[in-house]
């Protein structure tokens, strides 16, 4: 037995706490959004070298106007906000307020993403018009489709929310903190998609 | 440790040495060297195969070594003894390989150089169609006018436009408007070759010059090379460009420059006075 | 953050796990059963894969096109790289190994998304069937398993789009896997035990699954573009509506040299798990093992571009990814060292799994020191794309990868089925399959340098005699596989009864029984500080017990 006498004996109370281990599932998102972030990270460095070493022709369409996306930046930013405001309210247990701000939240989102659409359809520019022109529907698409799983999962956990024994309570408020770190990561994308692709 | 046995490891790693290095540089691996560039990379093969074969020989030699010497015998029940580091051995087999691979990477960036890696090739522009300059990048292979090519030999470079396609090259004398499936160039005549690709990704490599450079659509690139061996050498396709990549081939004849010249004037369309 | 349901509790496991052998087609959500799953599905494509090797060996012993067409050939190429990487390779040393012996090291039940790892596992079927049905079609992908545009671009879609469609799948399962072995390593580990305490295999897949993490998206990415130039006919890569055909191949090798980090560096675990347990002595060096793990980790993001210096990449960038790439043999080199050191002084039992160790570190050596070389832009100028790059990375993925995978096997199968696996087979197994495979790849080194390029399915006949060397060693090492089946096979009903703890090994998962509880242990999961405690305490050969319970009772 000399050798095992490394294996120290582990004391009963230790093992309990063990059995019941924490909730590990936020930090599972956390790691998955890492990976959704590096996706997002391999377009932007294509666009940025595209840019860098693909110059346009001089007559070429690559025109982006402001207005628009500088109201989708204000939507996201201000859907953050009200996102924050329905977890809070699920902590204090007030559910009707929770389920307000969440139909706000995802009231803004429908609208970031009709206004997305206007865009779209407004462009001087097709998808195969030119590598920009392409990455550019490439980048605000694969977001968009990111606002759309978003704005699903917040009338999901708004359905789940409005009866009192449904899934998302005070008591398990994960389904709200899963959706809303998922939706300030989808805004955050966006401020950086909106430098790169609008500003820079 | 005994005075005898220390004598007889430093003997060992001399041996070792020595033989790892009589290795490198004796045995050969490698078919001939056409060009100004092969002569150049062979220096450098010859140092990484010395280097590499001691490291092999010594790693397989400790290993084997270790098993056979401290195998358990029969009956044999006890551990070994409980080392579980030793930092000045640990510092040593970090630094050393360290130094090792700072000379390596010191030493290939001067052979790099001296195959005129590190050039610029604004120089080679003025043999090339200016108009397409202007539009579109060129990049440099390796190669792109070794040092000592142009400053032993102040000859003007030797102008063909390349282009692959599936599945062949084709070779294009700007002087003399030549077209040809082979490549003819005279012996000890600095090249300026300008690749384009019509299709794929194809790869021009020449054994025999240790030069190999990737032909991608959209990115017409410049490869230099002096032949310094008269003969035929294989011209091969080296990037997968599709079902027939493998017959992708051609050939390059190094010839006399009296030879040479008798297969341009003869191929000509326009006869142009030898200068 | 507030604590809800664990979503692992010990009924909701207990109650769903299927009984007997059903339990291995089952959607289990056993860590160990999830192992053992990854571990023959893997072999099976390895099959798979092998006969295709096969194919290209024999098509290879004449210098002409003859033994299939030319176009088939390269279906066959790209089909044997893709399923050796993605679906042997990648999912046995990570998923099969990781899955079985994580848990066990951080004193777990499971791993830490159970339902999640099953999904992971289960993507690869699907996904291994519909690479390979795409050849029966409508003809597989011809395009190699990098895929380079614009040829992937141009040659038929079907093919290609069906092996995106299947990478991604394999892709999601690995970065599904990897997010859970990073939760399992990171946070389930049991109370009281330090992360400078773990198994050398945890900081491996450790390292692995953040770069399994971080650079899996980027080839999603990548492929999804690829994917629209063919589809949509966008020119992302396509230089003939504009694109660039070179950022396929940077955003490529971001992923792809990684991911021969992501194949390796768990294989690295394994021996430093084996060879205390064989040589009877700690393991050397543990701390700079954990450092040197994560310098390779870092470095392995900064150096991709070593696979594109013919690619027209500008001259500061050939120097940067040279010395970047040179200075990754400096922590692999101290690892190795390390092992020699751990064997040196040992009581070595001289055994398969020994065996398959000691021949992973001879061969890769050999491809570690082609590596360097290839790292030097003129001397890899001359050689990329030739068979001396195809003789490095098999030097390093087979000699490498498999034989750890084969070492591993011997090791554990005895935990895996209660019973040991015939030693002289194993034995005659190695000889086979080292002889084999020296003698196929060690004259692809000359080939290449002499003017053989890969890929190809005809060639210059001065090549004919060494390549017909090497497609004898390819023989050898196809019939290396008939022992080690019938091993396998037969040891399952007929092999000597191993016991809990045959190779009275010191890390848990010998702590319990063999094969292993549900649960893994009957009773608490044991404290395991020191993994590597051999020689601390006399004569703990014969002496060291051998069951769980005693263990506990001590
Ligand atoms: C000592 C460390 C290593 C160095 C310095 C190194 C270096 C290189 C270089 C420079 C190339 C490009 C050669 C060319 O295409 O011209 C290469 C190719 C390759 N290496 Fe390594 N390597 C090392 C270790 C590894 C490891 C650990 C693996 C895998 C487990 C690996 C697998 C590969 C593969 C698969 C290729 C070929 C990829 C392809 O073109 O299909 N290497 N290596
Ligand atoms: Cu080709
Ligand atoms: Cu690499």
């Amino acid at each position: 037995m000399t050798t095992l006498t490394q294996t120290e004996q582990s004391s009963t109370t230790e093992d309990l706490q063990q059995e019941e281990h924490a909730d590990h599932r936020m930090f599972g998102l956390a790691t998955f959004l890492v990976a959704d972030g590096m996706t997002f990270a391999g377009f932007f460095a294509a666009y940025l070298t595209y840019k860098a070493v693909n110059p346009l022709l001089p007559d070429a369409i690559y025109e982006l106007e402001l207005p628009l996306p500088t109201l989708n930046t204000i939507l996201l930013l201000v859907s953050s906000a009200t996102f924050h405001r329905a977890g809070k309210a699920l902590n204090n247990n007030e559910a009707k307020l929770c389920q307000r701000w969440l139909l706000i939240t995802a009231s803004l989102g429908i609208a970031f993403l009709a206004s997305q659409m206007v865009e779209y359809f407004t462009l001087p520019f097709g998808l195969t018009d030119n590598v920009y022109a392409s990455t550019f529907y490439a980048l605000t698409g694969f977001h968009g489709l990111h606002v759309t799983l978003g704005t699903i999962m917040i009338l999901i956990v708004w359905w789940q929310s409005r009866s009192p024994n449904g899934r998302v309570t005070s008591k398990n408020t994960f389904p709200l903190e899963a959706a809303e770190l998922y939706w300030h990561f989808v805004d955050g994308i966006w401020v950086i998609l909106f430098i790169i692709l609008y500003l820079l | 440790m005994p005075k005898s046995s220390a004598i007889y490891i430093a003997l060992l790693i001399i041996a070792l040495l020595i033989g790892g290095t009589w290795i490198g540089q004796n045995v050969n691996l490698l078919p001939i060297d056409a060009s100004t560039n092969a002569s150049i990379y062979d220096e450098l093969f010859k140092v990484l195969f010395s280097i590499g074969t001691i490291l092999f020989l010594g790693m397989v030699g400790l290993v084997v070594y270790s098993l056979i010497r401290f195998r358990r015998k029969p009956g044999q029940i006890d551990d070994g003894i409980a080392i579980e580091d030793n930092l000045p051995l640990e510092i040593f087999w970090t630094a050393v390989p360290a130094i090792v691979i700072l000379f390596v990477g010191l030493y290939s960036y001067d052979i790099y150089d001296r195959m005129g890696g590190m050039q610029t090739l604004n120089h080679d522009s003025e043999h090339h169609h200016q108009a397409m300059l202007n539009t579109q990048k060129i990049w440099g292979g390796i190669g792109s006018g070794s040092i000592e090519s142009s400053t032993q030999n102040s000859m003007a470079e030797l102008p063909i436009e390349v282009t692959a396609l599936q599945f062949a090259f084709l070779f294009h004398y700007p002087q003399g408007d030549i077209i040809s499936g082979e490549l003819h160039v005279p012996i000890d005549q600095p090249v300026s070759m300008r690749l384009e690709s019509k299709d794929v990704i194809h790869a021009f490599w020449v054994p025999e010059f240790r030069i190999k450079q990737d032909i991608i659509p959209g990115q017409p690139t410049v490869l230099n090379f002096t032949p310094t061996k008269a003969g035929r050498y294989p011209i091969i396709c080296a990037e997968l460009c599709g079902p027939y990549h493998g017959s992708m081939r051609s050939t390059v004849i190094v010839e006399e420059p009296k030879e040479y010249n008798e297969w341009f004037n003869k191929n000509a369309k326009e006869v142009i006075t030898e200068s | 953050m507030t604590i809800s349901i664990p979503p692992d509790k010990k009924e909701s496991i207990e109650g769903l796990q299927p009984k007997g052998w059903f339990r291995y087609f089952s959607f289990s959500l056993d860590h160990k059963v999830i192992g053992l799953q990854y571990l023959v599905c893997g072999f099976i494509f390895y099959l798979i894969g092998g006969a295709l090797a096969s194919a290209i060996r024999i098509e290879l012993t004449s210098p002409i096109s003859d033994f299939m067409a030319r176009d088939i050939y390269n279906q066959i190429l790209t089909l044997h790289g893709t399923i050796m990487i993605f679906l042997w390779i990648v999912p046995v040393v990570n998923g099969a190994f990781g899955n079985y012996l994580i848990p066990f090291y951080v004193g777990a039940r499971d791993m830490a998304f159970p339902r999640l790892n099953a999904i992971a596992f289960w993507l690869i079927p699907p996904a291994g069937l519909l690479l390979i049905s795409s050849y029966f079609i409508n003809g597989a992908a011809q395009s190699g398993w990098t895929a380079y545009p614009p040829l992937s671009i141009t040659s038929p879609a079907a093919g290609q789009l069906i092996w995106i469609l299947s990478v991604l799948l394999l892709g999601g399962s690995s970065i599904f896997g990897g997010i859970n072995f990073i939760a399992t390593i990171l946070k389930l580990r049991r109370p009281g035990l330090k992360l400078m305490q773990l198994p050398m295999y945890c900081w491996a897949m450790l390292g692995t699954s953040i770069l399994v993490v971080l650079s899996t998206p980027v080839l999603a990415g990548t492929l999804i573009l690829l994917s629209f130039d063919i589809i949509a006919h966008t020119g992302f890569f396509n230089p003939a509506l504009g694109g660039n055909a070179v950022i396929y191949q940077h955003l490529f090798w971001f992923y792809s040299h990684p991911a021969v980090y992501i194949m390796v560096l768990p294989a690295f675990g394994l021996v430093s798990e084996i060879l205390p347990v064989h040589s009877r002595k700690p393991l050397f060096g543990y701390t700079t093992m954990v450092y040197s793990i994560m310098a390779i980790v870092l470095l392995g993001f900064v150096v991709w571009a070593h696979h594109m210096f013919t690619s027209g990449t500008p001259p500061w960038m050939r120097l940067f990814f040279t010395i970047a790439t040179s200075f990754i043999a400096v922590p692999t080199g101290i690892k190795f060292f390390n092992w020699v050191a751990t064997l040196w002084g040992g009581r070595i039992s001289l055994n398969s799994a020994v065996l398959f160790s000691c021949g992973f570190i001879v061969n890769f050596v050999l491809g570690g020191i082609t590596g360097v070389a290839l790292a030097q832009v003129p001397f890899d100028i001359h050689v990329h794309d030739t068979y001396f790059v195809v003789a490095h990375f098999h030097y390093i993925v087979y000699g490498g990868s498999v034989f750890v995978i084969f070492s591993s096997i011997y090791h554990w199968y005895p935990k895996f089925t209660g019973r040991m696996l015939n030693e002289s087979l194993g034995k005659f197994h190695f000889a086979l399959t080292f002889i084999g495979f020296n003698l196929c790849f060690a004259p692809q080194h000359w080939l290449g340098l002499n003017g053989m390029p890969r890929r190809v399915a005809e060639y210059d006949p001065q090549f004919t005699f060494i390549n017909q060397i090497s497609s004898i060693g390819a023989l050898i090492m196809a019939l290396s596989t008939l022992p080690f089946l019938w091993n396998v096979f037969h040891s399952a009903f007929k092999g000597t009864i191993a016991g809990d703890n045959p190779w009275l090994a010191l890390t848990p998962e010998w702590l319990t029984s063999s094969p292993p509880p549900v649960e893994n242990w009957e009773g608490p999961a044991p404290l395991v500080t020191k993994p590597y405690g051999y020689g601390k305490s006399t004569a703990s050969i014969n002496k060291a017990t051998t069951s769980s319970k005693e263990v506990e009772g001590s």
